[in-house]
């Protein structure tokens, strides 16, 4: 069971929130000069590593408000919550960012 | 006939100790014509194809832990072809098909039991939808049947019939040959018939990396045992596949998610069928010792974990409880995990990776156990002939460059 903690509400609960799947995905432009082979990947490509993975997660039955988390998918230990227009922290080796 | 009544009753006489192994344990040779990274069922029914059907007998499976240790060892085994779309349906019934004569086709008994599936329909709009997956599925050439509540009332006494019920039954589709199989019989069959056909099934032997040649193309492996050198080279590996892809320098569009299954303690007989709540996720059967084997849905953030979370615990158990209301105090032996392989559209990709010579058959996510001889039969054919099998082509990577996807996930909804 994890318990993420809302930058806005704090600690909750996992069932409150949704994971929106892999962060910092910059969408490709101008539209007219992207080929197919690039919006594919900008769509469809996933990093999924095994280790820290930088996600958007909402908070659902909360404030309804989305945010950033690095979390460890093997552990599923949460290094940092940060906002959607922060930079990725560094992650140490141990302990969080924030 | 090796495992004869008389041969296992002799055995208990004897303790047991006269058994030999069913394959053997070769050390990596140098070099091989194809190397299949992934001793799952799909590695291995890929390895037994390529001898059998190509003639391709210099083949080594490499499994990082034990065979079958993977999702082929860890599923709730249903078995099944209605799917909606034609190229989902064609290859789905081409693999029903081949599980049908698997126990004569490896002389190994899979157990594979047509006890039917039954996917309930839980208002007016569920029966509509089902007729219209019925019609689909009959036009796919896959037989499927409508029962009505009554129906579905004399098939699953257990089930919650009553007007009030949480989830009221409105009716039902059946595929009648749809059903289960023993999870490791299927691999070790395919393990038993691959090694007597000369494949090297070498286990406890982890791929860390790829060796590639001055065009980019694979030329071998690197691995927890030494270099391997080939230049064809299949990745069977589930929810590893990421990890596979980026040794080799590329991206996928798979997401790896825990799946979580459960097995009750041993009951006498209450359920002949496979059925599935498309409302909960629910779907449950009786395996032949009489554990009630139950899953659900997606613990629904990325995982390498092999353990799954109490919410998913919860939603599941608790919807078998209010479904099958007798079964509410049974108590459960155990639960687990398997890291699966979802991709966007709910379809498999087989054939041609970014990489000369590697070749992928991965993404089939929360439903490839009913796929095993499918995929082997696929993988086997890309492998042997560097072209796509038939049923393959439209399962291809590029289809998310083109944009032709196949949406089961749309089209017939998620069950295992
Ligand atoms: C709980 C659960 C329930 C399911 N229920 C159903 C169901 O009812 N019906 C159905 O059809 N499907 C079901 N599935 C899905 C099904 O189990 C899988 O799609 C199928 O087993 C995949 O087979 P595979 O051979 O591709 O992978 P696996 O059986 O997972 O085998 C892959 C193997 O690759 C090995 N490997 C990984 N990385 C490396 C490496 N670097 N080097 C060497 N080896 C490596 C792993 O150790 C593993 O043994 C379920 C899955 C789960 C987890
Ligand atoms: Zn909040």
């Amino acid at each position: 069971m994890l318990q993420i903690s809302c930058p806005w509400c704090g600690p909750r609960d996992e069932i409150e929130f949704r994971c929106g799947g892999q962060s910092h995905v910059i969408r490709p432009g101008p539209p007219e000069e992207v080929d197919d082979a690039t919006w594919g990947r900008y769509l469809s490509e996933k990093i999924n590593p095994r280790g820290d993975h930088l996600e958007r997660w909402l908070h659902a039955a909360g404030c309804r408000r989305w945010f950033n988390v690095a979390r460890d998918t093997a552990t599923h230990r949460i290094r940092a919550v940060y906002h959607m227009v922060e930079a990725a922290p560094a992650i140490g080796d141990e302990g969080s960012a924030r | 006939m090796r495992y004869s009544a008389w041969t296992v009753f002799r055995q208990g006489l004897g303790g047991q100790r006269g058994w030999k192994p069913a394959w053997r344990s070769p050390d990596p040779k140098p070099d091989y014509e194809v190397i299949i990274i992934g001793g799952g069922g799909h590695g291995l029914a890929t390895a037994y194809y390529l001898a059998k059907t190509y003639g391709i007998r210099r083949v080594a499976v490499l499994e990082k832990g034990w065979i079958g240790g993977g999702n082929s060892g860890r599923n709730t085994t249903a078995i099944r072809s209605n799917y909606y779309y034609r190229a989902s349906a064609r290859m789905y019934e081409h693999s029903l098909k081949l599980y049908e004569g698997l126990s004569k086709e490896l002389n190994y008994n899979v157990m594979f039991s047509q006890r039917g599936m039954i996917s309930l329909a839980h208002s007016p709009h569920d029966v509509e939808l089902a007729h219209r997956q019925a019609g689909a599925m009959r036009l796919n050439g896959v037989d499927a049947d409508f029962l009505s509540p009554g129906e579905i009332a004399r098939r699953v006494p257990i089930l919650d019939m009553s007007p009030e019920a949480r989830f009221p039954v409105f009716g039902g589709l059946l595929q009648k040959r749809a059903g289960t199989a023993r999870h490791d019989a299927v691999v070790w069959g395919y393990a038993r018939a691959a090694d007597a056909l000369g494949v090297d099934i070498i286990q406890n032997c982890e791929v860390t990396g790829f060796r590639r040649g001055a065009d980019g193309a694979v030329i071998g492996v690197e691995t927890s045992r030494g270099p391997i050198a080939a230049t064809r080279i299949g990745v069977a590996v589930a929810g590893h596949s990421s990890r596979l892809a980026e040794m080799a320098g590329f991206r996928l569009p798979i997401t790896s998610y825990a799946l979580q299954a459960f097995v009750s303690e041993p009951l006498k007989p209450v359920l002949d069928t496979v059925i599935l709540s498309p409302a909960t996720g629910v779907y449950m059967s009786q395996s032949d010792k009489g554990g009630l084997v139950i899953g659900g849905g997606l613990d629904l953030y990325p995982s390498y974990a092999q353990r799954g979370n109490m919410p998913v615990i919860r939603n599941v158990l608790g919807a078998v409880a209010a479904q099958y209301p007798s079964l509410g105090r049974v108590r459960l032996l155990r639960q687990w995990a398997g890291i699966v392989d979802v991709v966007p559209d709910s379809s498999p990709i087989i054939g041609a990776s970014p990489v000369p010579g590697l070749f992928l058959d991965c993404g089939w996510g929360t439903g490839g156990f009913k796929a095993i001889p499918v995929g082997g039969t696929m993988l086997a054919h890309q492998l042997a002939t560097l072209t796509p099998h038939e049923l393959a082509e439209p399962f291809s990577l590029e289809r998310f460059t083109t944009g032709a996807l196949i949406d089961e996930a749309a089209g017939s909804g998620i069950a295992h």
